[in-house]
């Protein structure tokens, strides 16, 4: 601590060297829509640089895309579809929607690691929107979703796919899967919220997706299984989104079968956002 | 809204309960405004709760506080613009590098793009962190978290400081530094409330004290005013021959009017001293029986003998705080 410069210091940078009275200050009580916006992207730039610090983090979107595509593409390839070429745009929108899901759990454990830092305790001490520091980081996780969707499609290029929807379509259901994965992580949000401890919001979130992706039209298709299971598959969510992404991207038409899933995603936000938002208001 | 107020802080009744355990229980407090303020209590004594309650950090079951007039329940937002918050374990990012987390705060703090860098700059130029701005946090020593962390309360300029225990596990020189920093602070105009289980530190440091222990204040007062509660000063004497003890003993009983006692060591005497005036007369008197004195030193009641006296069981880190409170009465001896 350089005490014999600081004095000069403080002077140069505040207009003086003494602090402002409490009563000389203009303050209010609330915060404005802008205003939290504004919190909300500083946040989501800490989680940005936190990924620049740390880019191990992201190995389970990068690997994931990638082993999976090869793996289920050669295994699977040959028993379902005759051969790898036209399993090709069978699997990759099955793989994409299940790899982008899964990453949506990440958000919900790395809040529940995020609220147990001593740093939330400086956030919830700023006069800042109390609700910047969750948004801020269901907005970071974007990116992630972004770019395994991104290595998804890249690893099914090479591996030879071509969807006959173009450039546009791969656009279009990529945003698709990234708005339903976004809203998923809302309910693994409200795990991490509520939650005890990270490893508890990862084991519940695994129970529950794993039934979601693995029982859905995603690997196999739905008529080479037993009818109860046929019932399941079908009512099954994602599912439906498998579908959506196959239309959009193999035909390049967005009907509004290809919408269903968006229908999903809000009416997934409006139950969890303001649940997640009042249990994480109470914690805060 | 802007009632000026005197009081920085102004605490009444709060209680915090967690299950059965009333972690605090009833505390009043008032600071005023530019000076600071030394909360002072055992581990466990709810030293950080009741800090947590004032910040606006929890919520009391009971009983209200105001900064600056302004409730910290109802006008949280408000009095979240006024403090700064320094608590017991550091609050910054450890997944970001030093400048990164004050960028970071001033950013939420509504500072610009180029303002925020200025700001990280100064404030770790200040607190002498710039060669280790961009090394991860993971690696900083304790003192150098310390250090961020009071230079991210800084970053608004607050007028009402909370430093939660801010030298604890601090070398002697860091702590200095630390000390020198607080006392800048308020030189500056802010208001400090902090927390310490160093008896030393809070004497030094505070203009007033409380002393809290199991969730209650159990004594206020200036540090001066505490040891007052205790008892008088007393006169300690080492003679160079330890076989005329018991003569100096009889001389200062004559000359002071009270008895003394004979230390372990028998070369040392102590005698309780109401008045100061009466030093001159026994040091003459015991020149004039030529007894040769090699030491002399008049003892305050440190802020340990508060403590015992009034929670009637010694501090826990009586021990590890022994070394500093003969230290500090040793100054006394010039006076
Ligand atoms: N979140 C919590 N849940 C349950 N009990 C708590 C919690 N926080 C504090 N306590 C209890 O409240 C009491 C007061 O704790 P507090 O942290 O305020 O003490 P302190 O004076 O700051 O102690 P220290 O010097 O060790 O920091 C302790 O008995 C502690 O166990
Ligand atoms: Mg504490």
């Amino acid at each position: 601590m350089s005490t014999t410069t600081a004095p000069q210091k403080r002077a140069r940078t505040s207009a003086g060297t003494t602090i402002v009275p409490a009563h000389e200050r203009a303050l209010k009580n609330r915060v404005s829509l802008t205003e939290t916006v504004r919190h909300s992207l500083t946040m989501a730039y800490r989680g940005l640089l936190k990924i620049r610090r740390t880019p191990e983090q992201l190995f389970d979107v990068t690997l994931q895309p990638i082993i999976f595509t090869v793996m289920f593409t050669y295994i699977f390839g040959g028993a379902i579809s005759g051969d790898v070429a036209s399993y090709l745009p069978v699997i990759i929108p099955g793989i994409l929607v299940q790899t982008v899901i899964t990453t949506s759990i990440v958000t919900g454990t790395q809040l529940r690691e995020d609220m147990d830092k001593g740093v939330f305790d400086r956030f919830r001490s700023l006069p800042i929107a109390r609700i910047a520091p969750l948004s801020g980081a269901l907005l970071a996780d974007t990116i992630r979703y972004a770019i395994a969707t991104t290595l998804t499609f890249v690893m099914g290029f090479i591996m030879g796919y071509r969807p006959h929807g173009g450039i546009w379509a791969v656009i279009g259901a990529a945003l698709l899967v990234i708005v339903c994965a976004w809203a998923i992580s809302w309910i693994f949000a409200f795990f991490g919220v509520i939650a005890r401890s990270a490893s508890s919001v990862q084991g519940i979130s695994m129970i529950i997706l794993f039934p979601l992706t693995f029982l859905s039209n995603a690997f196999v298709p739905v008529d080479t299984m037993p009818s109860w299971l046929q019932w399941f598959v079908n009512i099954n969510p994602v599912s439906h989104l498998v579908t959506s992404v196959r239309d959009v991207l193999n035909t390049g038409a967005f009907t509004s079968e290809a919408f269903l899933p968006l229908i999903g995603a809000a009416v997934i936000v409006a139950i969890f956002a303001p649940l997640t938002v009042r249990a994480y208001m109470r914690r805060a | 809204m802007n009632t000026h107020s005197e009081w920085a802080v102004e605490a009444n009744g709060l209680v915090k309960t967690f299950g059965s355990n009333r972690a605090v229980d009833g505390v009043d407090l008032r600071v005023a405004t530019g000076t600071v303020y030394g909360v002072l209590g055992p581990n466990g004594a709810g030293k950080t709760t009741t800090i947590s309650m004032l910040a606006t950090l929890l919520r009391p079951d009971a009983g209200s506080a105001r900064i600056f007039g302004h409730d910290v329940q109802r006008e949280a937002q408000v009095v979240r613009q006024l403090i700064g918050v320094t608590g017991q374990y550091a609050s910054v990012d450890e997944g970001l590098s030093a400048t990164e987390n004050l960028v970071l705060f001033s950013r939420l703090l509504g500072l610009g793009r180029r303002e925020a860098r200025i700001k990280a700059q100064d404030l770790l130029e200040e607190f002498g962190l710039t060669e280790a701005a961009s090394r991860p946090l993971k690696n900083f020593s304790g003192g150098m978290r310390r250090r961020l962390d009071l230079a991210a309360s800084l970053i608004s300029q607050p007028p009402l400081i909370f430093l939660d225990e801010p030298t604890t596990g601090l070398d002697p020189r860091t702590r200095a530094q630390m000390w020198e920093t607080i006392r800048r602070l308020v030189a500056g105009g802010s208001t400090v409330l902090l927390t310490t289980q160093y008896l030393d530190e809070a004497d030094q440091l505070a203009d007033r004290i409380a002393v809290i222990d199991r969730g209650r204040v159990v004594a206020e007062g200036t540090g001066d005013e505490l040891k007052a509660q205790v008892g008088s000063s007393s006169l300690e004497l080492r003679l160079g021959d330890p076989l005329l003890a018991d003569r100096a003993l009889n001389i200062a009983e004559r000359v002071l009017g009270v008895a003394g006692t004979r230390s372990a060591e028998a070369a040392r005497i102590t005698v309780p001293l109401s008045d100061p005036e009466r030093v001159t007369d026994l040091l003459i008197e015991l020149r004039g029986d030529d007894i040769r004195l090699e030491e002399f030193s008049v003892h305050k009641p440190s802020l340990d003998d508060v403590f015992l006296s009034i929670t009637g069981k010694p501090t826990e880190d009586t021990a590890e705080d022994a070394a500093d409170s003969t230290t500090s009465t040793r100054e006394g001896a010039h006076a």
